[in-house]
């Protein structure tokens, strides 16, 4: 193996040129996808992190039937406080959960007392808010982000909200809303703060103390109709929904259907398409390099056994079986597509270091100067450099399989 | 008992439309560690005779043994194999491996047939290297060596693997007189000492001179043998 090997690097070097040529296509390959997925990678995992962060959570968990009429944020689909306690000692028992947080979400009535208007409303336990969704106190565009988020009596804004009717910090406002019951019960707030507008659902929704939810509704137990679960690693998802829909499974509603439903951040935010088509042009990528190794490795494969047709008739005169001249035209490709991967693996590298090093911003909906942080997986680079090095070899099969074949005496004469 | 011998061996080649017969019906046989030659004019069938003994080709029709193997019988895997224990080839271009020094050149056949270790593949090339005077060659490659020691290097290459029996096909074509008697020479001096059979195809006269013993060949037919030591045609 070590003099095929020997052979096969000599005769690289032999053609420098094209070697060089060769192996610099594959090195612009391996960098152009290796950076492409640690750009749309950093891309997509920023713009789920902006989804999850602040607001939606990784998971959430609802009552059966709740999402499918989450529009008209319907109250008599709550968590009861026996459903609340079941479902947190499920997630409790999961180690991948990193917080979560009960909201009673409701539809109401927003006044400045000289207009009206809808609007749709989180209760929250800020405390628990922050841990589940961490960038909410930046979405914070007027007024501090206190440790608390919100007091009993304060009320986060949306931003459209605030400048359609001309609310401003410290003002105070009106909300009415309705109760399950069907009695409407009205509670004064202290504007806190002015909330920005995310895309998503919910991203365009107000917060206020959970406590004040359940005074103007008139829950007087421990309720809530959303539980927004934070993971301490999102590449978990289906994992701990899986754990989660099991340490669930006994708990069903008197139809005899499971009393919660579960959704992952994919099933309830559009944004999932658009992650889905980062990956589809991953892969659209992915299979771009596999067809430049592919020719460009299996043309300088071929011109290499065309060219050196008489020293394959002379070896397999003195002796060498057809096996070893296969070998040492795959290998020859191999090496190809080692180097090339090699090289362009540590470029890449390389300018993922630069781009880390300059702060790259790009705008998403109304978030303005968001960071990009490119960062590099080492599977991605295990991943991109094995395709690489596969492909060479299969790119080399064809030719090194017909140098093998070719009849010493043929060979020799069409020299 | 004879190295090679052929028994009404014949070879046609299809070229295009036409059917070419290269060898006619030869019968010969060649002993253990003689030095013989096919001589000829060009198209008289001395490099398909060679091919064949050498069991790069099979003949169309008769029978062929070399080393007392059916020529016909090897398929391309064991016919390779045969081949890098029995038989060594010397090239009318010296067919070295260019990216291959002197030494690794001389190396090569010991590498394909399994069974040596480095060290004995050292010992072999050195020796063989001492005794075609390139000993001091040896880390050069190919091209910076001229015609004549490419083909010492050649015939080195040929000797290595202690074969029965070395083919040379216009060994000396492609070198000056000097050259080629010095070649010549030197196969004649290894065959001595090594006990190889060496059978090379020329059509100059003055080489000729040098065989034990010589096959006529024309338009594919054996029209004479002339043995050298005897006189006896």
């Amino acid at each position: 193996m070590r003099n095929i090997l020997k052979i096969a690097l000599r005769n690289l070097l032999r053609y420098r040129r094209r070697t060089l040529l060769t192996s610099s296509l594959i090195t612009i390959g391996v960098v152009a996808v290796l950076l492409f997925v640690s750009i749309s990678g950093a891309f997509k995992s920023m713009m789920i992190g902006q989804i999850t962060d602040s607001m939606l959570g990784h998971l959430q968990v609802h009552k059966r039937g709740y999402v499918a009429s989450i529009d008209n944020l319907p109250l008599h689909l709550n968590l009861g406080p026996t459903d609340m306690q079941t479902l947190e000692a499920a997630l409790d028992a999961l180690g991948e959960v990193e917080a979560y947080s009960p909201r009673i979400k409701f539809g109401g009535m927003f006044s400045n007392f000289e207009e009206t208007t809808n609007v749709r409303l989180n209760g929250v336990d800020p405390a628990r808010e922050i841990l589940a969704a961490p960038l909410l106190p930046k979405r914070i565009l007027q007024g501090e982000a206190s440790a608390v988020l919100l007091k009993p009596g304060e009320i986060l804004v949306p931003e459209l909200l605030a400048q359609g009717m001309k609310v401003k910090l410290g003002d105070t406002v009106v909300v009415v809303a309705t109760n399950r019951d069907g009695s409407v019960n009205a509670k004064t707030f202290i504007v806190s703060g002015i909330l920005e507008g995310i895309s998503g659902p919910g991203g365009r929704d107000g917060y206020i103390h959970i406590e004040d939810a359940r005074e103007i509704l008139r829950i007087t137990e421990n309720e809530a109709n959303e539980y927004a679960i934070r993971l301490k690693n999102a590449g978990g998802l289906k994992r701990v929904r899986a754990g989660l829909a099991a340490g669930l499974e006994g708990e069903l509603n008197k139809q005899g259907h499971p009393k919660y439903e579960i959704h992952t951040w994919e099933k309830l935010s559009p944004f999932y398409n658009i992650a889905r088509m980062i990956d589809m042009m991953t892969f659209f990528i992915k299979l771009m390099l596999i067809s430049i190794v592919l020719v460009s490795v299996m043309n300088v494969m071929i011109m290499a056994v065309f060219e050196r047709i008489k020293e394959i008739g002379t070896i397999a005169a003195i002796g060498t079986r057809p096996g070893m001249i296969l070998s040492l035209f795959l290998v020859e490709g191999l090496s190809l597509g080692i180097l090339g991967s090699a090289v362009g693996a540590a470029l890449s590298l390389a300018a993922i270091f630069v781009l880390q090093t300059i702060p790259l911003t790009f705008d998403f909906g109304r978030q303005k100067d968001l960071l990009l942080y490119p960062t590099l997986d080492p599977m991605d680079i295990v991943v991109v450099s094995l395709l690489v090095i596969i492909i060479s070899t299969i790119a080399s099969l064809q030719p090194a399989y017909k140098a093998s074949r070719m009849e010493p005496v043929t060979a020799m004469r069409q020299a | 008992m004879s190295l090679v011998r052929a028994s009404d061996i014949s070879k046609t080649y299809q070229a295009g439309e036409v059917e070419v017969r290269a060898i006619r019906g030869l019968d010969f046989e060649i002993e253990p560690a003689s030095f013989v030659s096919f001589v000829g004019p060009s198209g008289s069938g001395k490099t398909t005779l060679l091919n064949l003994i050498g069991c790069l080709d099979s003949p169309t029709s008769g029978h062929l043994t070399v080393a007392g193997t059916d020529v016909a019988s090897l398929g391309r895997a064991e016919g390779a194999t045969f081949r890098g224990k029995n038989i060594g080839f010397v090239f009318q271009d010296f067919n070295l491996i260019p990216v291959l020094t002197v030494f690794e050149n001389v190396e090569y056949p010991l590498l394909v047939v399994a069974g040596y270790s480095a060290r004995e593949r050292r010992e072999r090339v050195e020796t063989l290297l001492e005794a075609v005077g390139m000993v001091d060659q040896s880390k050069k490659f190919p091209n910076q060596i001229s015609g004549g020691q490419k083909q010492r290097v050649a015939v080195a290459r040929a000797l290595v693997g202690s074969p029965k029996l070395v083919l040379a096909d216009e060994p000396t074509a492609n070198l000056d007189h000097d050259t080629a008697f010095m070649v010549i020479n030197l196969m004649k001096s290894m065959k001595a000492d090594r006990k190889t059979a060496f059978i090379f195809s020329t059509h100059d006269p003055k080489i000729v001179g040098e065989a034990e013993i010589v096959y006529t060949l024309e338009d594919g037919l054996l029209v004479g043998r002339e043995d050298r030591r005897t006189g006896h045609a």
